[in-house]
């Protein structure tokens, strides 16, 4: 009986531990694709892609630090970092597709926020990847702690 | 333990795949950027660019360059050797591509020397006293002029020769090849028409070397 309790105990475990490699997962995904535009492609993020990164970047070591070994309370930390992340996504994917005005700004050699420059297969743009990427963080972060508070 | 080596192995992986499309990307740049030197290959250079090195040479080196701009005075002995190590094989051909702000008045003060026939002279001096006539890469022009007056040049004169609508036409031509020729940034070389994909000291050795090996046999 002791057994059988001993190894639902570790499966649990095993799941909460996968939740977590997942969310550092999309947040390595997300820093390597980010730099691969910018590096590689040579497209310059703008001042609202370099906030989305901000909070983005540090996600990478602070799940990574919550996973060895599994740290019930990463929550408490990681979650206010997605959210932030989040708002700022949010926030550039409505200046991009046109429903807040980008503030009128003399040309500079800056790039614009409201400008597209990449649409992969034609309809994802690099807000929606950043909104996709915090959303998934944050329902994995719930879904983490729902399990480990029962 | 098992966990650790799932990570590295996951990091692994995510690593290789950026390195691929890391290479596939830039070897896709590459021919792009080798068929579009091609098809602008006439206008690499102009009857007007100075140029330096015996006019028969087989291997033409084309240099966009800015005479503000840290990366190609790093460059200028470099392609000294390199002319010398070939004696009488290469040639040299510049064209003008101010990027840095205030240096198409310094463009226009180099094309006045050209002609003086002193070009490379004053090329020299510019980028021996670059850091006196910058400032965080804002150019100041009257530093410069001030410069000059140290030089050769006919200062007189080429202050009066850097508001001739020829001068200011042969810098809009160049910057109009340089947009042709997808050259965004300085040093921007041409071997032979064929660009200078991968940027470094090396990478543009090697290029003159195989153009040298393949004309001179």
């Amino acid at each position: 009986m002791s057994e059988l309790h001993h190894k639902q105990l570790k499966t649990s475990f095993d799941i909460d531990w996968m939740l977590i490699f997942i969310c550092w997962l999309i947040a390595t995904t997300g820093t390597l694709g980010s730099l691969f535009f910018s590096e590689v492609m040579g497209l310059k993020p703008c001042v609202l892609c370099w906030y989305q990164r901000i909070f983005m970047y540090p996600l990478v070591v602070i799940f990574l630090v919550g996973l060895f070994p599994l740290d019930r309370t990463v929550f408490r930390y990681a979650l206010p970092i997605a959210i932030v992340g989040l708002c700022f996504a949010a926030y550039h994917y409505l200046v991009y597709s046109g429903y807040i005005p980008e503030n009128l700004q003399p040309c500079s050699e800056d790039a614009s926020c409201a400008e597209i420059n990449l649409e992969l297969f034609g309809f994802i743009t690099i807000p929606m990847m950043s909104i996709l990427s915090y959303s998934a963080i944050i329902l994995l972060l719930f879904m983490f702690r729902r399990r480990t508070q029962s | 333990m098992k966990k650790i080596s799932f990570v590295v192995a996951a990091i692994a992986l995510l690593l290789s795949v950026f390195a691929i499309a890391t290479y596939l990307y830039n070897s896709q740049k590459a021919e792009q950027a080798s068929a579009n030197a091609q098809k602008n290959y006439s206008v690499l250079e102009r009857d007007y660019s100075p140029t330096l090195g015996n006019k028969d040479a087989k291997v033409t080196i084309v240099e966009f360059f800015d005479p503000a701009c840290g990366t190609c005075k790093a460059f200028s002995p470099f392609l000294k050797e390199l002319m010398d190590a070939y004696p009488g094989k290469i040639r040299l051909v510049m064209r003008y591509l101010p990027l840095h702000q205030g240096s198409d008045e310094v463009v226009r003060y180099l094309e006045a020397a050209h002609q003086q026939n002193k070009f490379w002279e004053i090329l020299d001096a510019a980028y021996e006293t670059q850091s006196g006539w910058t400032r965080h890469h804002v150019v100041q022009p009257d530093e410069f002029a001030r410069m000059l007056t140290y030089t050769d040049l006919d200062i007189d004169k080429a202050k009066q020769d850097v508001t001739d609508p020829v001068i200011a036409q042969r810098i809009q031509q160049d910057i109009a090849d340089a947009k042709k020729l997808n050259v965004t940034k300085t040093p921007g070389f041409f071997v032979n028409g064929k660009p200078l994909v991968n940027f470094g000291f090396q990478q543009l050795l090697d290029l003159v070397n195989s153009e040298i090996i393949s004309n001179y046999k």
